[in-house]
């Protein structure tokens, strides 16, 4: 019961973080020196036809109320006409975003799957080579910027060995498969396009892999350690000594509360992920949301950069809340424990 | 003199701390002797000698040389001088409101004052932290002094977030309340008493924070947001050669691994000053 | 350097430790913790091991259940025999066996000893199903059979416990939790290290009378730690008392109680607070030694108020004072004063 209550807390409390992210926002994009409705008609116009956009897009209106128009719209999808591409803002990221999901999620699963199954394999390992070989590798994952590994694949496996394609999502000559989810991967399986399949899985990987490595390093990293304090608890002592025999206890009793920090840690490797699509999908020319949101960025696009921004605020939001249900499902200690305070 | 050396026994226990302070000494000393210890300080700048272009590293250009015949390497040197300043300012412009607004917000927990504080801290940390960062950055003219400020307006909520979670089981504690039932005001109790015991979790904070400064900061440069060309920020060199890829590889693996280096450096330094502070729970 | 005497029915030791050495390897050097335990249960026997906090008293117990962790802990030397079988050399399945058959060991932290993110009923079905006798049971015959111990306990309401989590318990009933989990398995020997002293005093009060009751009930052996003398006194049926990773004294409980012998058993002994006559306890001067560099000799001299020449040299053996009763004094090197 008081789990719907930690729930309902939650998306109070998100929702209110993003109303105030969007106040910043906005604020930020006001603060912009030059005439936006200047800036969408172009530089030839006349000062009338300025005067009318100002007036349509209510920027002689105070503050608040440019505001509450803004919001209004956005809460409609209405985002605005993007300065560079000159479309809705809303229809070019309809456009973009299905790639960087794609993107994402692939890495996330890398992330995930790759790190913990790491992590365990050097913990049950520890001290031996193979566990201080993952140790210094992961390390240097963690202190190496994602663009340098996009960099350095990039080099290796797609200029200089060429295993892999160095842009995009398919190649030119494959033919799409109809978008059901804008996925490709599933896209194409859906349709049964196999050569699609392949296609679009190779592309994916370089940029995948350079995306994960950094929240893959960081999660082997908590695996191992957690599940190698774990391993001198006494309720895993206990385990043993009461019969259970140690496969058990290592697939089942030590690798569920193993499970907890990694986990908590996966919403801000998340965040990293996020931010790292950035530099990635620049580099290997990747059509999503993220390289629109740098190109915005870079010319000074108010309206797409405030929308990827809020996108992005909301789906980090929903990974968050999602990563503590799972926490709240796996460890009985917080949805039960009487009273706790934040 | 001897809780210096059991802290440095304690420090230097894991050889790699040791090769973390060494390395840091080093980019440190390159970055604030440039000028004398670069062999062609002239690179840092508008530089040509389009004579020795393209050259692939070999004796004299250890690191190669630029499309325009800059020397890498010196260009590295002076490279470290962004980095490390970068990684100065932000800190020390973010860590005190940053560490007080946390101690603020955790010590009158339950208050209005907590709400509006940690609500504040949310916001900014809702947003990926790159993200926020090129946000601000690309609203103002791309330079280093915009993107320090970018990336100083969303880091100080990490600290904030530390230290309200230190004080806030702090504040329970036995020689806090015997302060405050003798009447010692809030400011002394916050600055006086709950700070002091917050101040090894910062400064390991801040140690490897300085290589996640750098880090965002070679980012930004990367993308165009931060030191722009022809200055020899890392990031900025990164991005310039990626354009000669493979063929000229040096100019932008060369930077890479510097930034690798330095952010590695800060991690391992900021591990060891972790095990120094660690208390002996065996 | 066994103590091969006892109130048992049958000639041959129920578990026997020879001489066992154990050292953990940490940081600053290798701790030498146990240094050369013996002991011995008779089946049927109910046998007190009694010391202060860090003599070795948890460490011996977990060599022989062989859940010492085994990077920083070594077993240098000794024996440990369980009916019969080296413990030492067994195989993976055989002392997987030895664990879910023949010993089982309560904690001493009953919160430490239950997994939090499991419910008590998967945790006791994981008991009953790698046991011999749960081999090839149906989920609800395993389940049937997690309840009987918890009843035993005198848990209320089982059916609902086995879906309870170990947070969701209070001390009191963890602490019998852990108790039922010992029993859903073994039949010839229970260890109960400490039971119920991180608990209230009227807490470990009952659970202490639960355990003996239990014990009568099934006629297992007992390996009892303890560092109250009172209960010792009331349950066993011999007491070793340890120190240092040694055994001191070793005797039948009304022997021991009636003429201790060894320096520190005095000490114990004057150190529980008496109701009638005698006055302030007093303590014991001085601490127990640093395993890194023990004294050398009997670890005790540095405290004993009698020590002599010989016990900084070397180490005392068992010495028989009568059938029931050994001391590793040197004081009674001769069999008497």
């Amino acid at each position: 019961m008081s789990f719907i209550a930690f729930i309902v807390r939650r998306l109070v409390h998100s929702i209110f973080v993003l109303l105030g992210l969007s106040v910043v926002i906005f604020i930020i994009s006001r603060i912009m020196p030059g005439d936006p409705a200047r800036m969408a008609v172009g530089a030839r116009a006349p000062q009338w036809a300025v005067d009318n956009l100002r007036e349509q897009m209510h920027l002689e209106d105070p503050l608040y109320a440019q505001y509450y128009y803004w919001l209004r719209d956005a809460l409609h999808g209405d985002f605005g006409i993007s300065l560079v591409t000159r479309r809705r803002v809303a229809d070019d990221i309809k456009e973009v975003f299905p790639a960087t999901l794609e993107l994402t999620l692939f890495a996330g699963i890398i992330m995930g799957g790759a790190g913990i199954g790491l992590g365990t394999l050097s913990a049950w390992h520890k001290d031996k080579w193979i566990d201080n070989v993952l140790r210094v590798v992961s390390y240097l994952g963690v202190v190496t910027p994602s663009f340098v590994f996009a960099i350095l694949f990039l080099l290796l496996f797609g200029m200089s060995l060429k295993w892999m394609p160095t842009m995009g999502r398919i190649s030119a000559d494959v033919s799409r498969p109809s978008s059901v989810t804008g996925l490709l991967i599933i896209d194409s399986l859906l349709a049964g396009n196999l050569r699609a399949f392949f296609d679009a899985l190779w592309h994916l990987i370089l940029p995948g892999i350079a995306l994960a490595m950094s929240g893959l390093a960081q999660e082997a990293r908590i695996t191992r350690s957690t599940m190698s304090d774990n391993l001198t608890k006494d309720y895993i002592a206990s385990a043993r000594s009461l019969g259970i025999p140690e496969k058990v206890i290592m697939r089942k009793f030590l690798l569920k509360p193993s499970l907890i920090p990694t986990v908590s840690i996966l919403g801000l490797d998340f965040a990293g992920t996020m931010s790292s699509a950035f530099l990635v999908e620049f580099i290997f020319n990747w059509p999503g949301m993220s390289r629109y949101g740098i190109n915005a960025m870079l010319r000074k696009d108010l309206n797409a950069i405030a929308a990827v921004i809020m996108i992005l605020g909301v789906v980090f939001i929903i990974v968050n809340i999602a990563v503590d249900l799972v926490i709240a499902q796996l460890d009985p200690r917080i949805r039960l424990a009487p009273g706790r305070g934040e | 003199m001897d809780r210096f050396g059991r802290n440095w026994y304690k420090f230097s226990r894991n050889p790699m701390s040791i090769v973390g302070l060494v390395t840091v000494t080093v980019v440190v000393f390159l970055a604030i002797f440039a000028p004398q210890v670069a062999p062609q300080p002239e690179a840092a700048g508008k530089f040509v000698d389009f004579a020795n272009a393209s050259l692939s590293p070999r004796w004299r250009y250890p690191f190669g040389t630029d499309v325009i015949g800059r020397d890498i390497m010196s260009r590295i040197f002076f490279g470290f001088r962004f980095s490390i300043l970068m990684g100065v300012v932000v800190l020390s412009v973010v860590v005190p409101p940053g560490v007080t607004l946390g101690l603020i917000a955790g010590y009158n927990q339950g208050t209005w004052l907590e709400t509006v504080i940690m609500r504040i801290t949310d916001i900014f940390l809702a947003v990926p932290p790159l993200v926020l960062a090129l946000a601000i950055t690309s609203v103002l003219t791309p330079n280093l002094f915009n993107a320090m400020l970018a990336v100083s307006l969303m880091w100080w909520p990490w600290y904030t977030r530390l230290v309200y979670g230190l004080a806030i089981t702090l504040r329970h504690e036995y020689f806090v309340r015997s302060a405050e039932t003798m009447g010692a005001s809030k400011a002394h109790i916050i600055f006086r008493e709950i700070l002091p015991n917050c101040i090894s979790p910062i400064f390991t904070k801040m140690s490897l924070d300085m290589g996640w400064v750098i880090l965002i900061g070679s980012s930004l440069s990367f993308v165009g947001l931060g030191v722009q060309p022809p200055k020899p920020g890392l990031g900025t060199m990164v991005a310039d050669g990626a354009q000669y890829l493979p063929d000229q590889w040096w100019i932008s693996v060369f930077p890479a691994l510097a930034i690798v280096v330095i952010v590695l450096g800060f991690n391992l330094l900021g591990d060891g000053l972790r095990d120094m502070f660690a208390s002996e729970e065996s | 350097m066994s103590t091969s005497f006892g109130a048992g029915q049958e000639n041959s030791p129920l578990l026997e430790i020879k001489d066992l050495h154990v050292n953990f390897d940490v940081y600053g050097g290798t701790l030498q913790v146990l240094d050369g335990v013996n002991l011995t249960v008779h089946r049927g026997e109910r046998v007190g091991l009694v010391g202060e906090a860090g003599c070795g008293k948890t460490t011996t117990m977990k060599a022989i259940l062989r859940i010492l962790p085994m990077p920083p802990a070594r077993i240098v030397r000794g024996e440990i025999t369980f009916q019969g079988q080296d413990v030492l050399k067994m195989g993976e399945s055989e002392l997987q066996r030895m664990r879910s058959e023949g010993i089982s060991m309560i904690f001493q932290d009953p919160t430490a000893a239950l997994n939090p993110v499991f419910t008590v009923g998967q945790q006791l079905e994981a008991v009953v199903r790698y046991s011999t006798e749960g081999k090839g049971l149906s989920r609800k015959e395993i389940r049937d059979r997690a309840i009987i111990p918890l009843k035993e306990v005198s848990l209320p309401d089982p059916e609902r416990m086995l879906d309870s989590y170990p947070i969701q318990l209070s001390g009191g009933m963890r602490q019998r939790v852990c108790i039922a989990m010992a029993l859903v398995a073994s039949r010839e020997l229970l260890i109960a290290d400490e039971p119920g002293t991180s608990l209230d005093v009227t807490i470990e009060d009952q659970i202490l009378r639960l355990l003996h009751r239990l014990v009568q009930q099934k006629n297992v052996s007992v390996i009892l730690i303890t560092h109250t003398l009172g209960v010792v006194r009331e349950t066993t049926d011999r007491v070793y008392v340890m120190y240092a990773g040694r055994m001191v004294e070793a005797a039948a409980t009304d022997e021991l109680f009636a003429n201790h012998r060894h320096p520190y058993t005095h000490g114990l002994m004057a150190a529980v607070p008496r109701l009638t006559g005698g006055g302030i306890s007093e303590g014991i001067p001085g601490r127990i030694p640093d395993y890194l560099n023990p004294p050398p000799g009997c670890r005790f001299h540095p405290r004993c108020p009698q020590a002599m020449d010989i016990c900084r040299q070397e180490k005392p053996r068992f010495y028989r004072l009568s059938d029931n009763h050994e001391v590793a004094c040197f004081l009674y090197r001769d069999g008497g004063e």
